[in-house]
């Protein structure tokens, strides 16, 4: 589920308030949106790809929030992993191009 | 009582109208294609999506692979026969072909569309898997260039009718904006997905049966709701269900014991280990040269992995399994023909809202089969709703809403929550809903009608789109054990334990009509297979 939203890093573009499906953030008149709604986060890792400035950290677990904090998680360097494990990094681009299922389907 | 709820909300709530030709209900896969091929045909279209198009739904978040096969004699026929058994023999190879023609021809189209497909050592693309993110990504922006309007976070609560029971739009609630939106259309597509009974299951969330209870109520009718009891394997620490992968899985019971004949193909015995105490998975049997494939093949399904330190491929992991009822199920509602048209005037369904027993009979995996039907059935349902939008008079008078009954009975003050949880407490469950009985279906419709009939009001300052979702779940899980308690077989994904084998005299498909009261009656399979081979499936 969404662990944190870091205001060091949020540029309060809201494009995450739009993006979630399930409506777990809420913009905000004067600077980053809020986690307004947490517990309906269905951990599906769309706002993580959504945030050009990598300021969203969704954890694996689906079932309860584990109050992880951002200096762990950022020193871990999880922090947009998968928007570049996507290729939706700038410099990352070339990922986009290597879906690679169809060598897996050979062996299937 | 409806009234006064409704009067006091428009007083209190401001309303958006709009009117449309088309109005298309859900953004996934199946609507997006809907919406393409509808403006296509020089309509006016409206796409309200629940959450935003482009990240809703089962197919947003994942790794998707494609039934995309070349026209080619021999690779289509073992496309075609490869999971007959598998369905129970309940397939329309007429349906195939015609699934298998449009994919081809979907498929192709997002490669005109700069779709970032790989190409291989010979450097041509391969073409058989989408990526959720990019795929969804492109259709939002096909859907606007076709010149559709696309309504984000605009879930719908009820379908409309005229005086002539044709449909006439949808209403709905936006919490994101705090108001209520009515959209009046002369053709109205449900593609609002199936029903994963707020599992958490990847992407699915938003996925609670809600345009089978619209649709149900105008009396359209649901095919194959028995085969609504998929469940997929996720690790205990992740909403991730990609099953795919546990092919190269060994599991384990919680004494550590390997547990003999369980794969991702046979999840039965996983279900049974886990009646009985924790399962354990090590992804040991993947051949060494394929690890770097799998990570860039499903990006998503190594991420809870690399989150939490794991290295799925030399240490174990603790998985259970998540229901993603007729997400992964084939039951919906139930197409007339490839026009898409439900039995409703105007209304047309697409998508996993649609039963995909045409080319799925009662089983089916992820991805392939179902993005291929949610590609084709989603173009071909906007191009009927298109069409029917074009031969259609121009709309007068008033339309009623389809819920107009929901709240007419005498009975309890409800909670959303509440009715979510009784309803999950009935389908979750892997000895009543995976491995079916008789007694425990009868059971547990005996419970879920009762609460049925006694919804009365809402609670007051609930959340109408949360009321919507318990309302819709509860209907789905009435219809699923109806059609359960009916089929004393097992076929498909249908298993019961106490009819465990096929019953070659019931080579048919349930229907179930009706919200308060449900009607069953049964059709025919369109394919005559021969006697021998069913016996032979049910030995």
């Amino acid at each position: 589920m969404i662990e944190f939203l870091s205001t060091a890093l949020c540029t309060s573009c809201n494009r995450c308030v739009s993006a979630c499906p399930t409506e777990v953030f809420r913009a905000s008149p004067d600077g980053p949106p809020e986690i307004a709604r947490q517990g309906e986060c269905q951990t599906c890792f769309m706002c993580e790809l959504y945030c050009p400035a990598d300021a969203l950290y969704v954890a694996p677990d689906a079932d309860q929030i584990l109050g992880l904090s951002e200096s762990e998680i950022s020193a871990k360097g999880l922090l947009g992993g998968y928007r570049k494990a996507v290729g939706w990094t700038k410099g990352a681009e070339e990922v986009r191009f290597q879906d690679l299922s169809y060598k897996i389907f050979e062996r299937f | 009582m409806t009234t006064v709820a409704n009067s006091i909300r428009t007083g209190a709530r401001a309303r958006e109208t709009l009117s449309t030709d088309v109005l298309i209900l859900g953004g996934g896969p199946a609507g997006t294609w809907a919406a393409v091929e509808a403006a296509r045909q020089g309509v006016g279209v409206v796409l309200v999506d629940k959450g935003f198009c482009g990240t809703s739904g089962a197919a947003a978040p994942s790794g998707n692979g494609v039934w995309y096969v070349a026209d080619e004699p021999t690779a289509r026929e073992s496309a075609k026969a490869s999971r007959e058994a598998l369905g129970g023999f309940l397939q329309d190879r007429a349906w195939m072909d015609a699934v298998l023609d449009q994919t081809w021809s979907n498929v192709n189209l997002l490669a005109d569309w700069n779709y970032p497909f790989p190409r291989d050592e010979d450097g041509k693309q391969r073409r058989g898997s989408l990526q959720g993110p990019e795929y969804l990504r492109l259709m939002r922006r096909q859907v606007l260039a076709a010149g559709a309007r696309i309504l984000d976070h605009s879930p719908a609560l009820e379908l409309l009718v005229d005086g002539d029971g044709a449909v006439a739009g949808a209403r709905g609630y936006s919490r994101v904006r705090e108001t209520d939106w009515e959209v009046r259309a002369k053709a109205v597509v449900v593609a609002t997905g199936g029903c994963a009974f707020l599992s958490r299951a990847l992407g699915c969330n938003v996925l609670t049966g809600d345009g089978y209870l619209m649709a149900g109520e105008l009396g359209a009718e649901l095919s194959g709701m028995e085969f609504s009891n998929a469940y997929g394997i996720s690790p205990v620490f992740s909403s991730v269900t990609k099953t795919a992968f546990y092919r190269w899985a060994t599991f384990f019971d919680h004494r550590g014991e390997e547990l003999e004949g369980a794969s991702g193909h046979h999840r039965s015995k996983i279900a049974k280990a886990l009646l009985e105490g924790a399962v354990y998975a090590q992804l040991d049997q993947a051949p060494e040269d394929l690890h770097a494939s799998l990570r860039a093949a499903q990006p998503n399904f190594f991420l809870p992995f690399d989150r939490v330190g794991i290295d799925p491929f030399r240490q174990r992991f603790q998985v259970t399994l998540r229901l993603e009822g007729t997400v992964r199920g084939t039951g919906g509602l139930r197409l007339v023909d490839r026009s898409c048209a439900t039995t409703v005037p105007g209304l047309f369904a697409a998508g996993d809202a649609a039963s995909r027993e045409p080319i799925c009979g009662g089983f089916t995996g992820g991805g392939s089969h179902n993005a291929a039907w949610a590609l084709s059935t989603g173009a071909w349902s906007g191009r009927s709703a298109a069409l029917h939008a074009l031969s259609s008079p121009a709309r007068s008078g008033a339309a009623t809403g389809g819920s107009e009954h929901r709240e007419s009975r005498k009975g309890l003050v409800w909670t959303a929550d509440a009715v979510i949880k009784a309803v999950q407490g009935e389908v979750f469950p892997y000895d009543r809903n995976y491995f079916r009985s008789g007694p425990d279906l009868d059971g547990s419709l005996a419970r879920l009608d009762n609460l049925w009939r006694n919804l009365a009001k809402p609670a007051p300052g609930e959340d109408p789109v949360r009321i919507h979702e318990a309302r819709s779940m509860l209907a789905t899980a009435r219809w699923m054990y109806t059609s359960a308690l009916s089929r004393t077989e097992s076929r498909g994904m249908h298993k019961r334990t106490d009819f465990p084998a096929l019953d070659p005299n019931q080579q048919h498909h349930l229907v179930a009509r009706g919200v308060d009261s449900i009607e069953l009656s049964s059709r025919s399979a369109a394919r005559a297979y021969p006697r021998e081979l069913l016996e032979k499936a049910a030995a």
